[in-house]
Formats: structure tokens, C-alpha cells, sequence
């Protein structure tokens, strides 16, 4: 629990489980009623976890991979109690969201060495690209930095628009164009603006994209590219915008997104609703990107930090 | 996963032969095949097992699956009858009935409500020859008024709002109020995005649709939803009544199954598609097509539309002529190339073929397959691309080392590129097709 509270002040914890409640109740308090009353993991028990996990998104393979080693960690352990298993299961999908060989961020810091940071959002339509860019520009400026968002979803309607709101709520600088201009053009002048005018952190938007346009995708390797051009080795972040009511397609848009822009982490939105974001483990298990942020709640203050440990213990907890 | 369910089932049903009549016992494995492939398409777990049971019960009072030369077809088939049926029934299409007619537009953020929106509008403009009115009611999220308005004026509708006023209650009445007296014969309201967990907002859209009494509630959903999209129909169906489900996002490559989900879930039909963010793009729902989708089984007719939608008549009948008189070159097989990797990705267009996928699992197609011949002509000067003909031996190996290629690729390349032509040019000239038919080891029959 003091692991816990290291990360996580007493309001945002109460988002979290807030958030979180819908998935404790129908997952993990479900496996603890599965488990109460059995000495051992029998196969009801296991059938029983498969349907959890599997209405929550988790997928089949991964699934099977929880499974399968809790299975094996059970065989090694020898004799469990409810509590014992609780914990292995814990410790099972901890190690899958681990094996992406990344620690988490403690908090809302661009790393140092790169200044300005630079983060590209990509991600399919509605998923909540620009709500997120909004609220992580302003814990960025609660913090102290200084930045610039770039509104190089320049196609849907409205959607500079809506940047602007934004940027003016989390007093964040704000670069434009204009509607129907060049997407890289402007991602190439919001890298200009950040090195020009002593930003710390520049939040690129992108038009939310089906993975499954070639056009489109290839326009998002273009934009990655112009920002490169201005400044070598940006974007340092590209960050994929994932909805938790998303289904196995999430997988599709990991994949199809990490080819057109080398996916460097990923946000989680929507986690306030009924699905259960079970979707996180299978994608940080197969393509071993890091989940960085979650978004809780409607509110501005409502995205956090993704800390495995603290969202598997409030899972738990 | 699917793509060989089919197969899967031949291979679990194979041992059967020689069984006299299914039972329960020798189906098990193909009944959790079939529910695997369901899960995987996004079909609700439980769902999932419902509907397999029934399957199930169907598969034991068929006669002759297991007589059947393929009875792993013919439990597909069966399988895919049962949930076009399902997701079937009485598609009544939209009331709007009334002075004005009411539709209500509801769902989750992000589902496609705005866009949605739009697209009915046009197309009840268009379509139906109505004066529909557009209403903003999503006062919460930034700019989504804006959005509204935007679409608004590019189908030329017109739009009701209250930019000052944070009561959508308050806004849609009015403007219902303001059809009334302005002649509108049909009001769409566009409301806010919202939670099924979030009783406020849950309760405000029930308010909306009590004040207003639309003729027509509609649910707008992502056909990529999960698991959850049972719970949240479920919620919006109990707060709401709603008369239909809108699958949205319908272009990509999910497999929908939520669709089947929802239908089994609330039992209301789905009215309408929409795909891509083309306002003419609203559809029509074809139960059998998004039976095939969740199966992935091919959807021939969405690859037809595919096709069409990058399809350009001019460009075309320049093209015939070009390939009557076999001009055809270069520039118009890289044009035609581009042309179909503008369609999509090369494999998930062919597992849009019926039976192709078959063929296709063990190849890995993608993209790139393109690459080498694209090298190739990239490598060849203007002319040489205008006049295939041209290319003589010093040329040719200008263009190997031009594009890391060695002399022999590119005369292979050649060599099939001038067959294409020939082929083309004897297609086109009617005569064509039959004889060239003829060659074919096995004619297809239709």
C-alpha cells in the first residue's frame, strides 16, 4: 500500500478506483468468489477465470498466456489458499505487463535530453485524441512546462476548433493553420515554434485515421517525417490513443499504427465507463509497448500515469 | 483465426465419418471452434455460448451434416444462416412520421453520433426529399456545436442551435418548436456523448427524450466495440426504449461482432451502417454480409464497393482505349497499381474474396509485393515508360542497376508486363474473353 501512495496522492486514487470499480467488481471480485471455498485450481475455477478474462477484453491469446502460467506457477508453488492464488494471479498479469522491459514514469516529466519534447498523438476516430492532448497539456502546465499544442488534424470538422479550447483551458500555447492545410506542414512549423519560443513540450494532434487506409496511414508516416526533418530524431514520443470499449480491433490499430509511426506508448481513454480495458494486456504483451497514461474521467484532471503495479493493486485492493 | 474455421471444423468433423448421426459428444470440439471464432470477432462471451447451444441443438436435428462431403461447410453454413436470421428480422427502416418527425440520436463518446448526424440529413435530403433540421445539443464537449455546424453547411442543411444555452432539454424543445414554424418536416438532434454509467448524463438524455417525444431513437454505436457493448446497449435500451442501432466505423477491418451481441442482447434491429467520413456513406444493415464479417468469411460485395469507390470512369475509358490500340504502358500499370493499394491492404482484400482466404493464410502478402516492380519502372526515364517498346538491351540494364535489380528480373518483368498487354488488348475486343477462356484448364461455370 506505501508503494501505492508513493504514486498516487489521495484524490487521484480515489479517481482511479472510481474508474477502476466496474472492472474490480465484475473481474477480480469474481475470481476471488470463484477461488473462496477451494483448496486448489481446478478446472471450474479456470474455466471460470477464461470467462472473465475474456469478456474483459483480455483476448484469447493472452488469455490462454495467463492461464497457462498460472497453471505452471500453481504446479511449482504446490498448495494454495484463495488469498495465495490471488496473489500469483496478480503477480502473473504484473509479469505480462512488465515483459515490454520498461519502468513506469512517476509522473507527468518529459525525459531530459531532448528539448523541446516532442509528441505526436495518433490514433482511429473518436478514441479521444484531443481530450487527452488537453489534459496532459495541463498537467504539463501544472507542472511548470511550457507548451505548445499543434493542431494538425486539420480534416475533421471542427477539430482545430476544439484544439484551440483546449489549449486556452490548459493554457497551453497553440499553433494553426487552419482547417484543410497540410497536416505535416503544420506538425513541421509547431516543431519550429517549440525550438523558437522556448517551449518545453510540443503536443502534435493528428485527424483520427481507420488503421486500414493505406492513404491515410502513409500521411502519418509523412507527418512523423516532416517533424524529423525540423528536428532530428523528433518526435521523441508517439503516442497511440486506445479506447477501452475497444475490442480486439485495438490489436489491429497497434500493429497497423506501430507501421506507419513506430508506436513509442499508449494512452488508454475511457476507463470510467463499463468496459473493462482488459485490452491493455494483450497489446503491451504482443507489441511490448508501454501503456503510459490512462484517462479516468471527463474532468481536465482526469488523466493519470499508468503504473502496473498500482493498477494491478487497486485492481486487487 | 477464422479464416480457416471452416477448415477447422472439416478437421474436427473428419473423424466423424463413418459415425451414424451427430451427437453432442462428437460435435463438442466443433461447437467450441465455432465459439472461439466468435469470441474472437468480439461476439459477447456469454452470447457466444447462447448462441453456440443453439447451434448446437440445430446441428443434432440436421439429418445429414455428417453425410455431407464437407460437413464442415455445411456447419458454417448453418452457423451462418442461424445469425443472419438473428440479426435479420423486421428492418422497418426510420419513423419520421409527425410534424416534425423526431430522431434522437444517442451513444458513447467517440461513436460516430456527429458524423451520424450528418450523414441522415443528407441523406433524408436527398434521398427522401425532406427538409430535415439539424439541432446541436452536445453542450459539453469543445467545439462540438461547431462540428455540427460545419457538416450543417457542407450537405446544405440547416442547423438549429443555442450557443448561450447549457440545457439540451431546453434546446431540442425549441427547436422541435422551431421545425414546427420554419416547415421542417423531420429534427435530428445530435446530443452529447455519454457514459451508460453515468447517471447525471443517463438521465438528462432520458429528459430529452421525454420532453420531446421523438418519433425515432436511435443508439449509435462502433462496430470495434468489445465485450462491453451488451452492458451499454443495455443501459441506453432500458434509459431510452430505443427503436434502432447505427453501426458506425464500419470501413475498417473489425469483425463486428457486436452487432450480433447487441441484436441478441436488446433484440432491436440495426437500421442503418455508416462507413468513412464521406457524407454519402450511409447504408442500409445486410444481416447476411455482417454474418459473413464476423465468420470472416469474405464479403464479395463490400470489395465490389471497394473497388468502385476508387474507381474513375473517365480514367477508365481512357484507359481502353489505350489497351484497344496496346498502348497501354508503364505510367498505367503504376497508376493501376496504386489504384489498388489505395483499396486497402492487399491481404485483407483478398480474404474480402470469398475462399481466398484459404489461399491466402500461408502466403504473406502485403505490400510490399509491389515494391520490386515499382523499383523497376521508377528506374526507367519518361520515355521508356510512355513506350514500353523502346526498351532495348542497354536499357534494360540501365534499369537493373537503376533499381537492384539483376538483367534477368527485369527481362521477366518485361516479359510478363507485354502477356498482361497482350491478354488486356484481346479482352477488350470482345471476341477476347471466350478464347481466352478456352485456354483455361477449368472454365469456371456461373
Amino acid at each position: 500500500m506505501s508503494f501505492f501512495k508513493k504514486f498516487f496522492s489521495k484524490d487521484k486514487e480515489e479517481d482511479l478506483n472510481k474508474g477502476l470499480e466496474k472492472t474490480k467488481s465484475s473481474i477480480f471480485s469474481q475470481i476471488t468468489k470463484a477461488v473462496a471455498g477451494k483448496s486448489k485450481v481446478d478446472v471450474e475455477f479456470l474455466d471460470q477465470l477464461e470467462n472473465i478474462l475474456i469478456s474483459s477484453d483480455v483476448g484469447l491469446d493472452t488469455t490462454v498466456k495467463i492461464i497457462d502460467r498460472l497453471e505452471a506457477k500453481v504446479a511449482e508453488d504446490k498448495y494454495l489458499n484463495t488469498d495465495e492464488l490471488n496473489s500469483i494471479l496478480k503477480k502473473v498479469i504484473i509479469d505480462i505487463l512488465s515483459e515490454n522491459n520498461t519502468v513506469d514514469i512517476e509522473d507527468f516529466d518529459p525525459p531530459t535530453g531532448t528539448h523541446p519534447y516532442i509528441i505526436m498523438v495518433v490514433g482511429v476516430n473518436g478514441v479521444g485524441k484531443t481530450t487527452t492532448i488537453g489534459k496532459l497539456a495541463n498537467q504539463y502546465h501544472k507542472k511548470g512546462y511550457k507548451v505548445v499544442l499543434g493542431a494538425a488534424d486539420t480534416f475533421r470538422a471542427a477539430a482545430v476548433d476544439q484544439l484551440k479550447i483546449w489549449a486556452e483551458r490548459s493554457s497551453s500555447a497553440f499553433f494553426s493553420k487552419g482547417m484543410n492545410t497540410d497536416p505535416a506542414a503544420v506538425a513541421y512549423e509547431t516543431t519550429q515554434y517549440a525550438q523558437n519560443n522556448g517551449m518545453d513540450i510540443a503536443i502534435i494532434d493528428t485527424a483520427g485515421r481507420l488503421h486500414t487506409k493505406i492513404q491515410l496511414m502513409d500521411e502519418l508516416s509523412k507527418i512523423k517525417r516532416s517533424i524529423d526533418k525540423k528536428y532530428q530524431g523528433a518526435p521523441h514520443e508517439v503516442l497511440l490513443v486506445l479506447d477501452a470499449t475497444t475490442g480486439q480491433n485495438a490489436i489491429e490499430q497497434a500493429k497497423h499504427f506501430t507501421a506507419a509511426t513506430n508506436v513509442t506508448a499508449l494512452a488508454l481513454t475511457k476507463l470510467d465507463g463499463s468496459a473493462k480495458g482488459g485490452v491493455v494486456l494483450g497489446i503491451s504483451d504482443q507489441f511490448k509497448i508501454p501503456i503510459k497514461y490512462i484517462g479516468v474521467g471527463e474532468g481536465m484532471e482526469q488523466l493519470q500515469v499508468f503504473n502496473k503495479r498500482a493498477f494491478v493493486e487497486s485492481l486487487f485492493s | 483465426m477464422f479464416e480457416n474455421l471452416s477448415e477447422k471444423l472439416e478437421s474436427a468433423l473428419k473423424t466423424l465419418k463413418g459415425d451414424s448421426k451427430l451427437t453432442e459428444l462428437n460435435i463438442a470440439n466443433s461447437i467450441k471452434e465455432i465459439r472461439r471464432a466468435l469470441v474472437a470477432a468480439d461476439v459477447n462471451y456469454k452470447i457466444a455460448k447462447e448462441f453456440t447451444d443453439k447451434i448446437k441443438d440445430k446441428a443434432l436435428g440436421t439429418e445429414n451434416v455428417l453425410n455431407a462431403v464437407k460437413p464442415g461447410e455445411l456447419m458454417v453454413k448453418i452457423v451462418q444462416d442461424e445469425m443472419t436470421e438473428l440479426m435479420g428480422g423486421q428492418a422497418s427502416g426510420i419513423n419520421i412520421k409527425g410534424n416534425p418527425g423526431v430522431v434522437l440520436v444517442s451513444g458513447l463518446q467517440g461513436s460516430g453520433k456527429t458524423t451520424f448526424s450528418g450523414k441522415l440529413a443528407k441523406f433524408l435530403k436527398d434521398k427522401k426529399a425532406k427538409k430535415p433540421l439539424l439541432v446541436a445539443c452536445d453542450v459539453y464537449r469543445p467545439a462540438a456545436i461547431d462540428q455540427l455546424t460545419v457538416l450543417a453547411e457542407q450537405i446544405g442543411v440547416p442547423i438549429y442551435k443555442e450557443t448561450e444555452n447549457k440545457n439540451p432539454v431546453e434546446i431540442s424543445k425549441n427547436a422541435v418548436n422551431f421545425a414546427k414554424t420554419n416547415h421542417h418536416d423531420v429534427v435530428i438532434i445530435d446530443t452529447a456523448g455519454r457514459l451508460s454509467v453515468d447517471e447525471q448524463m443517463m438521465k438528462e438524455i432520458e429528459d430529452i427524450k421525454n420532453s420531446i417525444q421523438p418519433t425515432e431513437t436511435l443508439f449509435v454505436v462502433d462496430s470495434m466495440t468489445g465485450q462491453d457493448a451488451v452492458n451499454t446497449a443495455a443501459v441506453f435500451n432500458e434509459r431510452l426504449n430505443f427503436d434502432g442501432v447505427v453501426l458506425t466505423k464500419l470501413d475498417g477491418d473489425t469483425r463486428g461482432g457486436a452487432a450480433l451481441s447487441i441484436k441478441y442482447a436488446v433484440g432491436k434491429p440495426i437500421k442503418f451502417v455508416s462507413s468513412g467520413e464521406k457524407l454519402e456513406t450511409l447504408d442500409v444493415f445486410y444481416p447476411d454480409r455482417m454474418a459473413q464479417r464476423i465468420l470472416g468469411m469474405g464479403d464479395i460485395v463490400s470489395f465490389v464497393e471497394r473497388a468502385q469507390e476508387q474507381f474513375d470512369e473517365k480514367e477508365a475509358e481512357r484507359l481502353e482505349k489505350k489497351i484497344k490500340k496496346n498502348k497501354f504502358d508503364f505510367n498505367d500499370f503504376l497508376g493501376q497499381l496504386n489504384q489498388i493499394k489505395r483499396m486497402g491492404d492487399i491481404k485483407s482484400l483478398m480474404n474480402m474474396i470469398p475462399g481466398m482466404s484459404k489461399l491466402t493464410k500461408d502466403i504473406n502478402i502485403d505490400d510490399k509485393a509491389f515494391v520490386k516492380v515499382e523499383a523497376i519502372i521508377h528506374s526507367m526515364t519518361k520515355a521508356e515508360r510512355g513506350n514500353p517498346d523502346i526498351l532495348n538491351m542497354s536499357r534494360k540494364k540501365r534499369i537493373a542497376s537503376g533499381s537492384g535489380h539483376n538483367i534477368h528480373e527485369i527481362n521477366m518483368f518485361i516479359k510478363q508486363f507485354d502477356q498482361m498487354r497482350s491478354m488486356m488488348q484481346m479482352m477488350s475486343k470482345g471476341k477476347g474473353m471466350d478464347k481466352f477462356m478456352q485456354g483455361m484448364p477449368n472454365k469456371p461455370r456461373r
